[in-house]
Parts: structure tokens; C-alpha cells; sequence
């Protein structure tokens, strides 16, 4: 950290530098449970409606209330919602770390902050701007337990007046958050906002250059968090059974489909529920459950992060060996062990590949947006159900707890596909089945389902050795033979997952490789590197395990390519070492990123850069 | 001509099944395994009772005890999953769909020590099935270890003494709310039929812990788990007799002091009377029964508890009467107006 004199009080301000427009990154440092959400979501909100791409993160501690806690507002005229590590305006509200953050500012930066801190006395290049907080609350809000919340509504209007925020978007977006039924929260919460404005626009002299101006880029956009999208899109896909267990960052994944469940999922006439929802004793419970249910019919789900995915090991190999569907999301966090259970990381990758003992390989989707959480969660009850399989989505608790602006999300044009299933009349025609012959070539048995009135529905299902008929065999021949299905069952999904995005540059000799969240940072850096230091790059974002051959065909036409890891061994990286050639393999470079919090382009910008010997 | 010899009719069950089609594969398990007693009163009580066997879904975890339900019910789909662990798969199956007639068979370790918290939850649930814990007190299939329902001081056979308590899977249960517990013995027959019987009659999850001695592992001098101890110390608490709903009731009215339970299906489960006054609709004296038999040295065998008003799992979460598993695209996609009036909200 660079050495700061604390500069005299009264010092002349900052001399403005020229107007930063849509461009800015705005950081409110609070405390955990003092109700900052709503005053940042509606500020978030209020930027949305003026036409102005926009992403909010929120940096929480494992903590219910009393530790710090900053929600970081990025606006960018150019559709970047990457995390960008300069903050050009800070709403320094807790005293506790009020110190820190404003040295941790660039020059040039603004800080709103609550008046008696007197954090103007600590740096001279900046541009501070008090704000007596507890005055201003008192007149908009006569009940004093309800004034903490109110003085964030307060910053919500002195940043609007200090940044050219349509006061009537911030109405709006009040509006929208607390509906029609809780009208008279609004009016508090108005009042306070307009107090701030109004104390900004007659007492603060505007001397920093960020501001913002309408656009029209979000029009017909909504926002969602990757949770909430992941749980529409298991609602679309015609889940039946959820079985979970608590844990963060994933729980609200599993919240958020409860309410779409309760309210579209109920059979009109009777009243009564045509999924079931189960919250388990553990994750090795959840996990049973979902495989349990996935095996006698239904479309069944779980969702968790890494200590789960640990827990769920024994049961993945049951449903990989016995050939049971489930879709499983695993909203990463840091780990190991506890870690930092509310940050984020892309660390299972790896591990969830082969998860389980022996020989054992599971397809994984890669979400990187909250469309695709939509889309993907779709395919992926297809896809389980395709090859009786448990399947993972991935994503990251920066994805799944952080809202997004996003298209609309299109309902689901094809019909829902339940696999190889034969049903009673099929047992007529057939006369009979073997579970697990590979009558199509591509890997895949028939299966019957448990209750089919059928003499010859029957197998016995088992994790262990077993042959093609479903019996109990530790006969070489059949092991063997089983486990070579299983393997060319897994190459036949690659012609089944999602091919990669890519964008080819033809002039680009090198290439960035990433998955997920890492997307929003390889796309900014991309043009980082061409405009700072005329580095032109490819990039191909990963939608999926197993590979399709468009990795090595992007591989090979560059000279070196970067692959992008939120994570200290390289996880993503680890997986084409599984995969691919030595001749592809020498061209990957690995960036890594594991901070715990999203990952940010200028970071994969400087690593290539000093990579590329520049 | 000679007159052809007339086949005999052949002897079929009410729904016109012979008894083959509840048979299994061959039995791999010893040769006197008090659990191949146990399949052969599960393959007579389905068929007595005449249960459709495609319609139920055999469940086991690890051990030789999670081996059997290859060797019953051969035209039942069957699970047989991890150790400790088939509560949960058998949970979701029932989930996916509730017409299954789920039938777990579980033994001592699989049950009491890894899959204890399985157990328990199962329990706490009311998932309705039958689930069999086949009790030999031993781990036989890793050769002779000591389980968690082991007495004190019941010995190994090199003669090392269980110096840790045991745990009593029925007093557990009844503590953790069950709402059908009993115990018996697989030399039992009598006794075992008609609990089994009153399982497949019963709506929520039935606790069937069944002492099954290990001929090979555990049926010495010393052993309390074996076939002499058990002759020797059994205590029956009643004479059970099962009255299926398809016979009529009325025909036979038992003497003496009986007690009788409807079930929900209709059938009637005939309590009488032996040396002691025991209600099995009384939770408290069940418990009170296990601790004074447990001083006594004595294994009491009988219905311990019943109870058929309590809701079972699946009525508890109001699943739709349709098996959630085949309802029907048009059930389980909401419409294109679904998804507008999120996205609407969203915006």
C-alpha cells in the first residue's frame, strides 16, 4: 500500500478532471444486517432504468450481522459487468473499516462519507464529501429503531444528486422493491432519499468527474441472480423431486424455487403439490434422494457447493456405476474445507470431474450467465435423463448470489425428453430387455422403472459388479466390458453438450480459454490488451465437460493460449491435461486468480502482458 | 381311450399368482442364516397377502443382510445402494413415485452404526415402507466384528468380550416417534407372518427389528444373539393373528382377552393376551417394557407399538395421488404465461 501524508483539513478540493461518463465503479462499505441491501439495489436499479449496463457484487462476510460488508455498483457505457478493482466512489458508512477503505483509493477518487469520521483529514487527493447522516435521518423518520435503515436511503439520494441520477428512476426502483403492499416503507424510504438529495444539492459542491447520463442499453432487459435464474430454469425443466441441504451460497438457489414451485407447480382442482421438496438431514441424504427418485422416474435435483459435492463422493460413483439420473448444481465457493464460505471460486472443477472412487467421469455445465443458468438447467434434465447419468451444473457463488442484467429468458422450444424408458406395451413388443446392453451403440441401456406392471419390467439395480442382464457378476470378461460402456458412453456425450463460444480473431496469435464468471473478465481484457498494448486475442469460453473437439481446433490455430483459473492449481487447465495431446498441450499458459472474490480483467491483463514479455 | 390324468388345479394367491412369482434368485448366504428364514416369511406374507410384486420396490445398503432382497420378490425392481444409506434412496424412490410398496432390508451395521442418522431420519419422517433391520449383532461379511446392537458382555468367537452398550434399534425408534415398531426372531414363524403382514397393512414406516443369528460368526456359547440364547430367553408379549381385509372378519372371534387394531386397509390386526397386560397403542409402556425386559435379560418379541393415525411422509409434503414420476409434460412445464409474468416482474 502505497505511503499516504493525511493532508491538513481544509485543503483546496481536488481540481475535477474531466467528466467520466457511465464509467464509474460506486462502493458502499456498511455493516452486515444494517439493511444496506435495499438502498443498494434500488441505486443499482435506478442506473438499470436509466439505460446504463450495470452489475452489482456484494462482498459479505460468514456473518449474520456486525462485519463488514461492501456492495460494489459498476456502471460501463461499454457492457462490461466484470468486478473492476478500482473504486471511483466510495459510501464509506462503517467506521470500523472507513480508515482502509479510503486509503486503499486511487487518486482522484470520491468519498461520501458520514461526517463525524472526518475522513477528509486523511488523504489530500481526493474528493470527500460529509454528510451528517443521524441529522438528516431524524426529520424523515420519527421511529429511532427504524433510523439505521433509513440513513442508507439517505447515501441513495446524495449519490444521486452526485452523480446525475434521475431522482424519479430512484423512485421508480423504490417502487419496484417494495410493491404495492408495503407502499408506506416506500414513503419512508423516499423521504429519506430526498433529504440526501436535497442536502447534497444545497450544502456539496460536485468536484469529482464521474457522472451518469441516459442510454438505452437495457431496454427490454430484466435483473436476476444466477440462483433464482438456475431455479426458474429447474421449474421449466419439469423437476419433480428437490432434495437439499442448506448451504451457502446455494440455498437461495433452492428459496428462490420453493416460491416458483408453491406458486405455479400446484394442481388447480385438488390443491395438492406435483413436486416434492425435501429438505435432508446432510448432503449425503440429499444426494440419495435425488439418485433414489432419478432412478424410479422422476426428474429429480439437488443443489450444494464443494463441502456437499465432498460429502455427496460415494453416491455420485453409486449413480455414475449404477446408472441413475440426477442433476446436481454446485454453487462454487472457496475451499477447502469451510474456506471462505462467502466468496468465490471456481475450485470444484476438478474434483467434481471424477468425483467417487475407481473409474468414474461426470459431464459438467458451465454456466456464464443467468440466461445460460436458465438454458442449461433445462438441457441438463435432459441430458441426465439421456444417458442416466448425474450431471453438475457449475457455477460460482459470484453468478448465483450477484444480480445481473440479462435478456429475458426464452421459454424452452423443445419438448422434454425422459430418455430410454420402456414401458409395459414396449415389454410386450420386445418380449423382454437386458438393463444394460448397449443396444444403440451409443452406450446407453434401456431402462424399466420400478412399479411397471410387466413381468419382465424387472432388473436389480446394484453398485455392484454387475453384466448386461443386471446380475451380479465379478467376472472379469464383464467388468471389463462394463466399464468400456460406461467410457464410450461418456465419449457419446460429446455430441450432446453445448459446443464452446467463441469469437476468432484471425489476426490474434495467442488465445484466452476460460469457463464461467471468467468470461466477463477474458472479454474485457481482450480489448485491454488490444487497445493498451495492441495484443490481439481469440477467446473461447467453455459451456461444458466433456470437451468438444472445438477446444483443440481453437488450441491449435494459436500460437499460446491462455487458459484462465479461479482457482491456486489450475483446475480448468488440469482438465485438457486429461484430455488432450502433448503438442496442444504445450501451447496452454495458465492465469490464475484465487482471492476469493470475482475475478477482474486488469488481473488477467497484467499476467498475460508480463507472460507475453511486455 | 384312457382317461388323461387331470392336472391339479394349480395353487394361486387372490390376484392368481402362484408362490413363484414372489420367489428369488439362490440364496448366497450361509447355510442356516436365520436371514434366509426372514426372505422365505417375506416371499409367504406378499403372497398370502396377494401384493402385486411388480408394485414393490426392494431396498438394501451393505452387508450380508442388504444381499437378501435378490433372494425374494424376484419380480420387484430392486436397489441395492451404499452402506448406511438406502433410507435416503428409498426415500426418493417413494417420492418419485408413492404407489411403490417400499421394502427395506437392512442388518445391525448397516442400520445402528454408519447409517444410524439414516435411520433416524426415516423414522422422524414416517416414510411409509417396511424397513426389516435383520439382527445378528456381527458384521459377517467382514468376518465376525462386533456391531452396535451387540449386548455387554456377549462374547466373539475367540471369546473377547462387547464391553459397549448396546443400542436398542426399537427403543431408539420409539423414542425418535415411530409409528410401528416390533420385534421378533427369524425361528419365529408365526410370530414374524403376522408382522410382517400388519406392515404391509400399515400406511407409515414400519420398524421390524428381526434377531437373525450368524451361524457362522455368532452363534456360540456366549453369544446373545444366537439360536439357543434365543430359544432360551425370548419373551413373547401376545399371540398375534393377522385378518387380512379380503377375509371375513367376522367369522372367528377369538376367546379370551384380544385386542384388536383396524388398519386403514381394512384389516385387523388380533392382539391376545399372554402373562402380562401390554398396550401396544401405549408409547411410554413400550419403553418402559424394553427397559425392564433389558434388566431382565429377556428379548421381548410382539408388536411394541402401533399407532395408524399419524400421517405418513407423503401426505405431510400433498403430493398429487399421481406418481410424480409419469405426470405428464403439460403438469410439470408451466405455460409460456408463466415465464412473461416473471420476466415482467424482473424488468
Amino acid at each position: 500500500m502505497p505511503t499516504l501524508e493525511a493532508s491538513p483539513s481544509g485543503s483546496p478540493p481536488v481540481p475535477a478532471s474531466p467528466s467520466i461518463v457511465n464509467d464509474f465503479s460506486i462502493q458502499v462499505a456498511t455493516v452486515n444486517g444494517s439493511g444496506s441491501q435495499t438502498a443498494n439495489s434500488v441505486l443499482m436499479r435506478a442506473l438499470f432504468q436509466m439505460g446504463i449496463p450495470v452489475s452489482g457484487k456484494n462482498m459479505f462476510p460468514s456473518n449474520i450481522a456486525g462485519l463488514p460488508t461492501w456492495f460494489t455498483i459498476r456502471a460501463s457505457k461499454h457492457g462490461y459487468v466484470g468486478r473492476r478493482k478500482e473504486i471511483d466512489f466510495l459510501v464509506a458508512m462503517n467506521p470500523e473499516t472507513a480508515r482502509e477503505d479510503v486509503m486503499k483509493l486511487n487518486g482522484g477518487a470520491a468519498v461520501v462519507y458520514d461526517e463525524p469520521l472526518k475522513l477528509n483529514e486523511l488523504r489530500g487527493d481526493l474528493h470527500f464529501y460529509p454528510v451528517p447522516f443521524d441529522k438528516l435521518a431524524g426529520p424523515v423518520c420519527p421511529e429511532a429503531k427504524l433510523r439505521k435503515l433509513v440513513r442508507n436511503m439517505i447515501y441513495d439520494g446524495v449519490v444521486a444528486q452526485l452523480l446525475s441520477i434521475d431522482m424519479e428512476e430512484v423512485r421508480r426502483a423504490l417502487a419496484k422493491q417494495f410493491g404495492a403492499r408495503k407502499a408506506k416503507a416506500a414513503d419512508m424510504n423516499w423521504g429519506a432519499a430526498q433529504a440526501g438529495f436535497d442536502y447534497a444539492a444545497r450544502t456539496l459542491t460536485k468536484t469529482d468527474a464521474c457522472r451518469a447520463e441516459r442510454m438505452n442499453q437495457t431496454a427490454g432487459k430484466i435483473i436476476i441472480d444466477g440462483n433464482s435464474a438456475c431455479a426458474l430454469g429447474c421449474l421449466f425443466a419439469g423437476v419433480t423431486v428437490v432434495t437439499w441441504y442448506p448451504i451457502t451460497p446455494s440455498s437461495s438457489l433452492i428459496e428462490s424455487l420453493m416460491g416458483y414451485m408453491k406458486r405455479f407447480r400446484t394442481e388447480p382442482e385438488t390443491g395438492k403439490a406435483t413436486y416434492a421438496m425435501v429438505q435432508a438431514e446432510d448432503e449425503l441424504a440429499s444426494i440419495g434422494m435425488a439418485i433414489g427418485a432419478g432412478w424410479a422416474g422422476a426428474r429429480a435435483m439437488t443443489a450444494t457447493s464443494g463441502p456437499g459435492i465432498s460429502l455427496m463422493s460415494e453416491f455420485i460413483g453409486l449413480g455414475y456405476y449404477a446408472e441413475a439420473p440426477a442433476v446436481i448444481f454446485d454453487v462454487e465457493r472457496v475451499g477447502p474445507s469451510t474456506g471462505l464460505p462467502t466468496r468465490t471460486q471456481q475450485g470444484d472443477l476438478l474434483t467434481t470431474a471424477i468425483l467417487s472412487h475407481g473409474d468414474t467421469r461426470h459431464p459438467m455445465y458451465f454456466p456464464g450467465s443467468p440466461q445460460e443458468c436458465f438454458t442449461m438447467a433445462i438441457e441438463a434434465f435432459d441430458l441426465a435423463e439421456r444417458f442416466q447419468t448425474p450431471v453438475f451444473i457449475m457455477t460460482d457463488l459470484d453468478l448465483g448470489m450477484n444480480n445481473w442484467m440479462s435478456d429475458p429468458f426464452p421459454y424452452p422450444e423443445a419438448p422434454i425428453r425422459r430418455g430410454k424408458v420402456l414401458t409395459a406395451e414396449d415389454l410386450d413388443k420386445l418380449g423382454g430387455f437386458e438393463r444394460y446392453n448397449d443396444v444403440d451403440g451409443d452406450g446407453v441401456g434401456y431402462r424399466t422403472l420400478p412399479g411397471t406392471k410387466h413381468p419382465k419390467a424387472v432388473y436389480f439395480t446394484r453398485g455392484s459388479g454387475h453384466n448386461e442382464k443386471a446380475q451380479y457378476s465379478e467376472r472379469e470378461e464383464d467388468y471389463i466390458h462394463n466399464m468400456d460402456r460406461l467410457a464410450h458412453k461418456f465419449e457419446a456425450m460429446r455430441g450432446h453438450v453445448p459446443a464452446p463460444a467463441v469469437v476468432m480473431n484471425p489476426k490474434a496469435r495467442i488465445g484466452l480459454v476460460c469457463c464461467g464468471t471468467s468470461n466477463d473478465a477474458a472479454r474485457e481484457s481482450r480489448d485491454q490488451l488490444k487497445n493498451e498494448y495492441g495484443i490481439e486475442a481469440s477467446l473461447l469460453r467453455l459451456r461444458a465437460y466433456p470437451f468438444t473437439h472445438h477446444l483443440a481446433d481453437f488450441i491449435g490455430s494459436h500460437e499460446r493460449v491462455y487458459v484462465l483459473d479461479q482457482n491456486r492449481d489450475a483446475q480448468l487447465l488440469g482438465l485438457m491435461r486429461l484430455e488432450l495431446d502433448a503438442e496442444l498441450l504445450a501451447r496452454l499458459r495458465s492465469v490464475r486468480y484465487y482471492g476469493g472474490l470475482p475475478l477482474d480483467a486488469r488481473t488477467v491483463t497484467d499476467n498475460i502482458v508480463g507472460q507475453e514479455g511486455q | 381311450m384312457s382317461a388323461t390324468v387331470p392336472t391339479p388345479p394349480r395353487k394361486v394367491n387372490r390376484i392368481g399368482l402362484e408362490v413363484i412369482s414372489y420367489k428369488g434368485g439362490k440364496s448366497t448366504l450361509c447355510a442356516g442364516c436365520g436371514h434366509n428364514s426372514i426372505s422365505e416369511r417375506i416371499i409367504e406374507c406378499f403372497y398370502e397377502l396377494g401384493v402385486e410384486p411388480t408394485s414393490v420396490a426392494k431396498f438394501s445398503g451393505i452387508g450380508c443382510s442388504s444381499k437378501s432382497p435378490a433372494y425374494f420378490l424376484g419380480m420387484a425392481h430392486g436397489f441395492n445402494g451404499v452402506h448406511g444409506r438406502m433410507p435416503a434412496i428409498a426415500t426418493g424412490a417413494l417420492l418419485a413415485n408413492r404407489t411403490l410398496v417400499g421394502l427395506g432390508v437392512t442388518g445391525d451395521g448397516d442400520t445402528a452404526s454408519i447409517g444410524i442418522g439414516q435411520f433416524m431420519h426415516l423414522v422422524r419422517r414416517n416414510v411409509p415402507m417396511i424397513y426389516v433391520i435383520e439382527n445378528n449383532g456381527v458384521y459377517g461379511l467382514t468376518k465376525g466384528q462386533f456391531s452396535a446392537t451387540a449386548d455387554l458382555g456377549s462374547t466373539r468367537k475367540g471369546g473377547a468380550a462387547n464391553d459397549l452398550r448396546p443400542f436398542d434399534c426399537c427403543a431408539l425408534a420409539l423414542q425418535w416417534g415411530a409409528t410401528f415398531v416390533a420385534r421378533s426372531f427369524s425361528g419365529d414363524k408365526k410370530q414374524l407372518q403376522a408382522i410382517l403382514k400388519t406392515a404391509i397393512a400399515h400406511q407409515g414406516l414400519s420398524v421390524i427389528d428381526v434377531i437373525s443369528p450368524c451361524v457362522t460368526f455368532n452363534d456360540h456359547e456366549g453369544s446373545t444373539k444366537s439360536y439357543g440364547y434365543m430359544r432360551d430367553h425370548e419373551e413373547a408379549l401376545h399371540e398375534l393373528d393377522f385378518v387380512p381385509f379380503f377375509e371375513d372378519i367376522s367369522v372367528e372371534i377369538p376367546e379370551g382377552e384380544t385386542m384388536d387394531v383396524e388398519m386403514h386397509d381394512g384389516s385387523h390386526l388380533r392382539i391376545r393376551k399372554l402373562s402380562r397386560d401390554f398396550d401396544p397403542t401405549d408409547r411410554l409402556a413400550a419403553m418402559a417394557a424394553l427397559d425392564a425386559a433389558e434388566r431382565q435379560g429377556e428379548i421381548l418379541t410382539g408388536v411394541l407399538y402401533l399407532n395408524t393415525q399419524k400421517p405418513n411422509f407423503l401426505e405431510l409434503l400433498g403430493l398429487s395421488d399421481h406418481p410424480l414420476a409419469s405426470l405428464p409434460e403439460s403438469q410439470v412445464r408451466p405455460p409460456k404465461s408463466s415465464l412473461d409474468s416473471v420476466m415482467e416482474e424482473l424488468r
